[in-house]
């Protein structure tokens, strides 16, 4: 480590610089990475928007697709598939979703659950 | 029909530039090489050369390394006008942008590892706002924000010490140069 002798010392101002945006650096982690709770929960069945609900609440609910029948449990601000009649049960191993943004999708039956926040978000990107 | 000899007259400051900007687009493509965690995320050397620029000749010889090195740089590496290329100019513009006003800080407090962390922070907030309003207009990039500013102050650290050293070294040939009134 003695080889940063042989390199300039920063100067004062340099030091406030980099104090300076150091704590931009741990402002912006403590702002804008606290996960936003998800508020609502949006049911697709095949192309349409079948539900969209209130995570507030425990309840099941069966919702029909092609293959059968997927049963979706809410519980108190998290959301996740009870069952489904697929194969690989994918949906069902995805487990307990509870933050904006997270989603879990059946696709032989054709159900998708996602999570929202409050603010309106994009369901899909193009570039 | 007569044959005509198209003569571009270049001028000693042109050649110093195309030699800079060469060195630029050098370590940008050096850099291309290197595989990095998350796309976009690169040391940066090729603003070594910018801000040595800057500190040691002006701010348009700097711009048009700066530039010169993003155009060439991004048809070297088969991305021109490509969203990438796209994130890169805007990163440059933003950062020549605050160059612009940053060399009016007074030097003896504010040396080239300021210059490099400002210019850095600047350089992802053009790139950010080019994301936001046109590749990725989803709250998600806000995830990345704070990873990006952690990577231009480290970053933009350590090129400034570079850079500070870099001029130090060669103030000598700097004084030398000027005494005898030769651009080199």
């Amino acid at each position: 480590m003695s080889r940063w002798k042989s390199f300039p010392k920063p100067l004062p101002g340099d030091w406030l610089v980099l104090a300076a945006c150091l704590a931009l650096v741990v402002l912006l982690f403590a702002t804008l990475w606290h996960p936003e709770q998800a508020a609502r929960l949006q049911i697709r069945n095949g192309d349409h928007i079948y539900a969209t609900l209130s995570l507030n609440q425990k309840r099941i609910l069966d919702i029909p697709g092609p293959r059968g029948v997927s049963r979706v449990t809410i519980d108190q601000g998290r959301v996740r598939f009870l069952s489904s009649p697929c194969r690989n049960q994918y949906c069902v191993h995805q487990g307990w979703l509870n933050r904006a943004g997270q989603a879990a999708v059946c696709l032989p039956n054709q159900v998708s659950l996602e999570l929202m926040g409050n603010d309106k978000s994009y369901d899909s990107l193009n570039y | 029909m007569t044959r005509s000899i198209i003569e571009i007259n270049t001028t000693p400051d042109d050649h110093r530039i195309a030699r800079l900007a060469a060195l630029a687009i050098g370590l940008h493509l050096l850099e291309a090489v290197v595989p990095s965690p998350l796309p976009g995320v690169k040391p940066g050397l090729a603003n070594i050369v910018t801000l040595y620029v800057l500190y040691r000749f002006d701010f348009a010889t700097a711009a048009w390394v700066s530039l010169l090195r993003v155009v060439a740089g991004s048809l070297l590496l088969g991305n021109f006008l490509s969203p990438t290329f796209a994130l890169s100019l805007s990163g440059a513009l933003a950062s020549l942008l605050l160059l612009r006003f940053a060399t009016h800080l007074p030097q003896q407090w504010f040396g080239p590892v300021s210059l490099s962390v400002l210019a850095a922070f600047a350089h992802i907030a053009g790139q950010m706002l080019v994301v936001w309003l046109w590749l990725i207009p989803h709250a998600g990039v806000a995830y990345l924000i704070p990873i990006f500013a952690a990577v231009a102050l480290f970053f933009g650290m350590i090129n400034g010490i570079i850079t500070a050293r870099l001029l130090r070294d060669n103030q000598a040939t700097t004084e030398t140069v000027l005494n005898h009134g030769e651009i080199k």
